[in-house]
């Protein structure tokens, strides 16, 4: 059994003191434990950003790769050995800017991995400009004036593309962050959790007060998971009242269970010497 | 009358089955014992427009296209008038009177042989689809070559179902009948079985030879989205899969190729992926992430001319300066440059063996002449090159004594590589600079060690090389003229050195093979003992000559450079080689 002992890793964390990434840290530790998975058959991969850090903070197997790539890195990763548990650790930027075409891509091709975007609504890291989730009008370095075209919605798009596990979290609940981790890693197809993460130093609008005036729990008003209309409706709320916790969940085959040729064969065995392409070459002669 | 030396042109509207039908007649003449040469040339359309497949078959080795068509087998009327002038006099043109009108007075010349076959009559009769007169046609050019039927009917039965295959040897039996009642044996030309006849050896493209070479290598993660003209890789391995234990994915862009077999390496397994230079493009952010956090997919890089879309469906040699230094930032890397299918095929398993042995990308760089171009080659040596990984911690042999360090400084540059899973050993890496641990650094005294174990790989690997084919030399060694080239020129550079040695005329050709790292000593003893040397390339900048100047620090005398999209012809090439002589 893994403890929060196991996990401590050598390096000084460099968040800003208060930082919305702490509770994800201490939230995906916890949930860690709690799957009972080995450190050695987990890979978390994560992007550029603040974010993208975490590798750092976690003694796990871990791939820091480039911004806006962590799904088809880890996609890749998932494939080529299906007995890793793989969780993607993303930006808000990241995922949803630069990351976007993977992600519309990731959520139809239901790869059994988990995905976890940090968003802060604000590009932290490069010191303050806005991103796809910034408010219409929050004002930054980027855009003095305020944003000016709407907000990204990311659960609502997960929704529509045939996402099989979509959630909303919140760092400032880290109990129930834990707990929505722990459901996502476990759930059989592509996991996506997209978690509100008050950046302290850049957003000044959406900060802890600002989310914990709003959030609330969906399943506190007995929100039914498998209905799917009801779970766009609520991704569509916003202002007053935000909802967290798990959208909508369904199973649907994985893109593995197509692959029935290599379900039972370990590609990281292989290669073998001698493989023979004799009935290959034949075509050709 | 000329026996066993023949080149067949069939063209015709996109869409008509003009490279199958030359494959059919060029598979017949390899079965026959033939050495095969087909080339094909397609413009970027689905329907329409003007599509030519040549095959050309000698009983010597070829290694390119010919100059000249002797026979033409002619879809349409475009196809007669773009290729006129290409005709041999006393070459043979089929076509269907029915369906157009040739003349002399069009053609302006009146030592064409016009053989009228009504291919859509026969084609129609048969109750076969319109494009059955593809195969009508073949059987009359076998019949005005006088060349074995049976065979031609063993390659439709190998390549159709067995009631297409009937419907197709009926028809070129058809055609065949026709043309020996209608015209005899008037034709001056003849192919027969030679004494290799039965003998098995390979027809292939570079792609498929790259393809093949993947497989016995045991790559077993392929990820890639479509271009020409590297989509075919793609379109041999996807229904293999399961035979290969493959996985073979379209991905959703070039970017997500590239970071999907990022991370199936560091995952442990054998992958690659293809594109052509706008893909390419795209992957080189993940190829600067590959060279930093030392995964060693395999990339083949099929070019075609640029800049941007270039003319998508033709060939060129010009991105070999872009992939030699794509990407932000400074990391060893390995570029390969096979010439022909046989080298298609054997560097692509020495490239998966460098690139796990040394941890780093390695890219083989092709073009579209190559890729799509069929050549003859004897059956590959599986055993030939076996499987290397390099330096691999398993199950068995990891004893936990000490961390595992995915980057340790050693002092060959090499960090023993162990693969996610493995108990006991954290396997951590990143595209940011790091320790050996794999967590990230910004201490300058760690980035310059790091920078250095990154290189000091480049010295294992250039070491390593030395035993390798790096170069290869052709013709006699004392030559008024010494050829330098790499890639799908060699083909081209062989013929005219045939053409050239018939005039009595002293020419060699160096080959290299290995652009990334540049084998330098090798190169310099066969330039310096150069009494005159001519660079070949399908460029614009003659980007070979600058890698010789930069790291020899010699000059070319002559550079001949071709860049309209198509190879060098062979009598084209050894023009220009006379001029310089």
């Amino acid at each position: 059994m893994v403890s929060l002992n196991d996990l401590k890793t050598p390096k000084t964390n460099t968040w800003c003191p208060g930082c919305g990434n702490f509770g994800i840290l201490m939230a995906f530790k916890k949930a860690f434990i709690e799957t009972g998975i080995e450190r050695e058959d987990a890979v978390m991969v994560s992007g550029i950003g603040c974010h993208g850090k975490i590798v750092n903070y976690v003694n796990i197997n871990g791939f820091h790769g480039i911004h806006g790539r962590v799904l088809p890195t880890a996609q890749g990763i998932k494939l080529a050995n299906p007995n890793l548990t793989v969780i993607g650790f993303a930006g808000d930027s990241d995922q949803y800017n630069e990351g976007w075409g993977h992600f519309a891509h990731a959520l139809r091709t239901n790869v059994n991995m988990t995905l976890i975007v940090h968003n802060n609504m604000v590009l932290g890291l490069t010191t303050g400009q806005a991103t796809p989730t910034s408010q219409q009008g929050f004002k930054s370095k980027s855009t003095p004036f305020g944003v000016i075209p709407p907000m990204l919605n990311p659960i609502a798009h997960a929704l529509v593309s045939n996402g099989t596990f979509v959630a909303r979290g919140f760092s400032g609940d880290m109990f129930h962050l834990k707990s929505l981790i722990v459901e996502a890693i476990k759930h059989r197809g592509f996991a996506f959790i997209d978690v509100f993460q008050p950046c302290v130093t850049f957003n000044y609008l959406n900060t802890y007060d600002w989310f914990n005036q709003r959030v609330y729990k969906l399943e506190d008003e007995n929100h039914d998971v498998t209905d799917h209309k009801k779970a766009i409706e609520k991704a569509l709320e916003w202002d007053d009242r935000i909802p967290i916790g798990i959208f909508y969940k369904k199973e649907r085959p994985i893109y593995s269970d197509s692959l029935s040729h290599v379900k039972n064969e370990k590609l990281t065995k292989l290669p073998k010497q001698n493989i023979d392409i004799t009935s290959a070459m034949k075509e050709m002669m | 009358m000329i026996v066993n030396k023949v080149s067949l042109l069939v063209g015709g509207e996109a869409g008509a089955g003009i490279s199958r039908s030359g494959l059919l007649f060029a598979k017949s003449c390899l079965r026959g014992g033939l050495c095969v040469f087909g080339a094909n040339d397609y413009q970027s359309l689905i329907r329409g427009g003007h599509n030519f497949y040549t095959v050309r078959a000698c009983e010597e080795e070829i290694y390119s296209q010919a100059d000249k068509t002797d026979l033409l087998i002619a879809l349409n009327k475009e196809t007669v008038f773009f290729h006129k002038d290409e005709l041999i006099s006393g070459a043979g043109i089929i076509y269907d009177q029915e369906e157009f009108s040739i003349t002399q007075e069009e053609l302006e010349r009146n030592d064409i042989n016009l053989y009228h076959v009504p291919l859509r009559k026969i084609a129609k009769e048969l109750e076969g689809p319109q494009i059955m007169e593809n195969t009508v046609a073949l059987g009359a050019a076998n019949a005005l070559l006088d060349y074995d039927t049976t065979i031609l009917n063993e390659v439709l039965q190998d390549t159709f179902n067995q009631k297409v295959a009937q419907q197709n040897i009926e028809a070129a039996k058809r055609g065949y009948d026709y043309v020996k009642e209608n015209y005899g044996n008037s034709f001056g030309y003849k192919l027969e079985k030679t004494e290799s006849a039965g003998k098995k050896r390979l027809f292939l493209t570079g792609n498929e030879a790259i393809g093949l070479g993947a497989l016995n290598a045991g790559c077993k993660f392929y990820a890639a989205y479509p271009m020409t003209p590297a989509t075919t890789i793609l379109h041999f391995l996807a229904p293999l899969d399961r035979e290969y234990k493959i996985v073979v994915m379209q991905t959703e862009s070039e970017i997500a190729a590239m970071n999907m077999v990022a991370g199936a390496s560091y995952a442990g397994v054998r992958s690659m992926t293809a594109t052509s230079g706008g893909g390419f493009s795209l992957m080189v952010e993940a190829l600067g992430m590959v060279g930093m956090t030392e995964t060693s997919p395999v990339i083949v890089l099929a070019q075609r001319p640029g800049p941007s879309t270039g003319l998508p469906t033709y060939t060129a040699q010009g991105d070999l300066r872009f992939a030699i230094h794509a990407s932000q930032g400074e990391f060893p890397r390995a570029i390969i440059a096979p010439g022909d299918v046989e080298e298609c095929f054997y560097n692509t398993l020495d490239a998966f063996n460098l690139a796990e042995k040394f941890q780093i990308p390695a890219i083989i760089i092709s073009d579209k002449y190559l890729s799509e171009s069929n050549g003859t080659t004897e059956i590959f040596n599986q055993n030939k090159i076996g499987i290397d990984r390099g330096q691999l911690i398993t199950d068995d042999t990891y004893t936990q004594e000490e961390e595992y360090m995915r980057h340790k400084l050693t002092e060959n540059g090499i960090s023993i590589r162990a693969i996610p899973g493995i108990k006991g050993a954290i396997v951590r890496t990143n595209a940011d600079e790091h320790n050996e641990l794999g967590y990230t650094t910004e201490d300058p005294v760690l980035t310059t060690k790091m920078n250095d174990k990154r290189f000091k790989k480049l010295e294992g690997l250039t070491k390593e090389l030395e035993n390798y084919e790096t170069v290869k030399f052709y013709g006699p060694e004392n030559s008024d003229i010494t050829i330098v080239s790499w890639g799908s020129t060699k083909g081209p550079i062989r013929e005219a050195m045939k053409i050239l040695s018939n005039e009595g005329k002293n020419v060699n050709f160096l080959q290299i093979l290995y652009l990334s790292p540049f084998p330098i000593n090798k190169i310099k003893n066969y330039i310096k003992s150069a009494k005159k040397t001519v660079i070949v390339e399908n460029n614009k900048t003659s980007q070979l000559s600058s890698l010789i100047q930069e790291h020899l620090l010699m000059t070319v005398d002559h550079k001949i450079l071709k860049y309209d999209g198509r190879p060098f012809n062979p009598e084209e090439l050894a023009q220009r080689i006379r001029e310089v002589l």
